[in-house]
């Protein structure tokens, strides 16, 4: 069954907001699992989340991170934001 | 006069070899003369600044760059590292210095017209420092600041029908062998192929949601000139299952001197005349090619395909007709558990477009990968966690011998109770029968 993108955004936002004190960044699978679908349900809805620039995509150049968009010291150490 | 000393980098112009410090020097020097009065869009003296900021790393034992970033183009999630200096105040020209990946074409097969469009464009939105080509295959331009990025984007995709390459936890730039455009070793059109899967992996590559990075790569015959065997997650390697074609004149040509072994490449030395015998061979590793009555003979079900006697002596050697590819899977460099090579998982499969033989395997892996997969995890490295037999069975491919590398490395195949005929129960009468206590 296809992920409802509302729900799984209200489900992703929530759960981020909620860690964000102690964490900014996510790999994709933790999102897969907050979201209990597959990773290529999954990864419908993360690209669309980050199109809609909910979330931004943080990478080391070899890992890639998810994160909400602004959160965490990288943004505006580095005048991104 | 340079703007900043850098006595410990111009010790490295003092070897025999080429220098990039003095490359580095020659460019900013022509950063500074601006010869064709370029409207800079980034510092001019990036370039300077790149040498400041190394001679101070040297000094210091420690890396002034931040790592990592959250820049990129829109509606990608590779393509672009982002990478910021620790020290903006002293080296302005690095403050931003993001590396982005040009996705190279296939078999790095371009004109000249096309590089030079590629640095007029980085010379005059980047640092104008270039790295041909990145171990993945990509061009890669090295520097620039975050508002060039889009722009630079616009100018790849809208003028020169140039997309960008992988980073990050995605497909990586797939890289492939020239292949049939020169080599006539070539089993299969990898640049075919290679295009092919770039185009129908578009999303993988460009928006990460893999445990970590993923690569392709694609050689024309087991010369493997992209090193795909070593290097890739999944290599694809020409080869054939019929007989090496053999041209008994040209091999009479070879041994009577008339034609050069190797096409002439140690043509620069005298090394005596050629020896069959000993340079043919006795070296085939699987010692399956011998003389008789003046005939070169091989014994093909015993050939693994090496090149080596096709190498030595293309004229009269040649690839079989029923050519195809093996897929090899799980190749990295060492950064957990140790570099390992690739392991065979399809001994032979047709390479003809569409390719849905080959892309049902690659889908099931990724399957696999994605749901098994921890943080960081290579496929390699999956397969040696959960067993190459757990591969087997994810991908519906029976175990066959050209599996087994060699006899009783590991002879636990586990059976499971629907694959042995009547299951696990037995009759203990009737075994008892025939078995006493
Ligand atoms: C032509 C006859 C045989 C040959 C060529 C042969 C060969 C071998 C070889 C090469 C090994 C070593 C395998 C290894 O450790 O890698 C071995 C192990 C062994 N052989 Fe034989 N064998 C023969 C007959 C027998 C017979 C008749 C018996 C017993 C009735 C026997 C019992 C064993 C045992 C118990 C081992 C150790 C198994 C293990 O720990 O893996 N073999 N044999
Ligand atoms: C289809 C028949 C057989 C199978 C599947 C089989 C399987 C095995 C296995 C899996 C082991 C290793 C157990 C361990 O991990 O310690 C083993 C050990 C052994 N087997 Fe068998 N076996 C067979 C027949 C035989 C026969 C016919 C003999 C002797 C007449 C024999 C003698 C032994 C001995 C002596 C060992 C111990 C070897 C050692 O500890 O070095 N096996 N066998
Ligand atoms: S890998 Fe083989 S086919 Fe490809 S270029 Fe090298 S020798 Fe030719
Ligand atoms: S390709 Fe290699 S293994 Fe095959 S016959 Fe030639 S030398 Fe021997």
């Amino acid at each position: 069954m296809a992920l409802d993108y509302e729900e799984s955004k209200t489900k992703i936002v929530e759960k981020l907001t909620k860690k964000a004190k102690t964490k900014s960044k996510f790999y994709f699978s933790d999102l897969a699992k907050i979201l209990e679908a597959k990773p290529r349900e999954a990864k419908k809805v993360v690209n669309k989340l980050v199109e809609e620039q909910v979330l931004e995509l943080w990478s080391s150049g070899s890992t890639s991170m998810y994160g909400l968009k602004g959160i965490g010291k990288q943004a505006s150490a580095e005048q991104e934001d | 006069m340079a703007k900043h000393e850098t006595p410990m980098l111009d010790q490295l112009e003092s070897g025999p070899w080429p220098s990039f410090v003095s490359d580095l020097k020659q460019e900013a020097a022509n950063r500074a003369a601006n010869p064709n009065n370029l409207e800079y869009q980034i510092p001019v003296d990036v370039v300077e600044d790149i040498l400041g900021v190394l001679e101070l790393s040297f000094k210091h034992g420690r890396t002034h760059w931040k790592h990592g970033g959250i820049v990129g183009v829109f509606g990608y999630g590779g393509g672009v590292i982002g990478r910021y200096c620790d020290q903006p105040e002293m080296f302005p020209g690095v403050a931003h210095f993001h590396t982005m990946r040009v996705n190279q074409p296939g078999a790095k097969f371009y004109k000249t017209d096309f590089l030079r469009n590629l640095c007029d464009l980085w010379d005059l939105r980047g640092s104008g420092i270039t790295n041909m080509h990145g171990s993945t295959g990509d061009i890669i331009f090295l520097g620039t600041r975050t508002e060039q990025l889009e722009e630079i984007f616009y100018d790849l995709t809208h003028k020169y029908n140039q997309d960008l390459g992988g980073s990050g936890s995605n497909l990586r730039t797939p890289a492939d062998c020239i292949g049939q455009a020169r080599c006539e070793y070539a089993c299969y059109d990898t640049q075919g192929l290679c295009y092919h899967l770039t185009q129908e992996y578009q999303d993988e590559l460009h928006r990460p949601a893999f445990p970590y990075k993923f690569k392709f790569k694609f050689d024309g015959c087991p010369n493997c000139c992209v090193a795909s065997i070593a290097r890739a997650d999944m290599s694809f390697i020409g080869t054939w299952r019929d007989n090496i074609g053999i041209d008994q004149e040209a091999v009479q040509a070879y041994i009577g001197g008339e034609l050069n072994p190797n096409a002439n490449d140690h043509g620069d030395r005298d090394w005596g005349a050629f020896d069959i015998q000993k340079e043919v061979i006795d070296l085939c590793p699987t010692e399956c090619m011998w003389m008789e009555d003046g005939k070169l003979m091989i014994d093909d079900k015993e050939c693994n395909r090496c090149m080596h006697c096709i190498n030595v002596m293309p004229r009269a050697l040649r690839i079989g007709q029923d050519r195809g590819l093996s897929i090899l899977v799980g190749a990295k460099a060492p950064i957990l558990d140790g570099a390992q090579m690739g392991s065979l998982l399809v001994p032979f499969v047709k390479a003809e477009d569409p390719y849905d033989e080959i892309k049902e395997v690659i889908e099931n892996l990724w399957d696999w990968w994605m749901e098994e997969g921890k943080n960081r995890e290579r496929l390699g490295e999956l397969i040696k966690r959960q067993g190459f037999q757990k591969m087997l069975e994810v991908t519906g491919i029976k175990p066959m011998v050209q599996h087994v590398q060699e006899p009783r490395h590991n002879p636990y195949i586990f059976w499971k109770e629907d694959e042995v005929e009547g299951g696990f129960d037995r009759d203990i009468n009737e075994f008892r029968k025939h078995h006493q206590r």
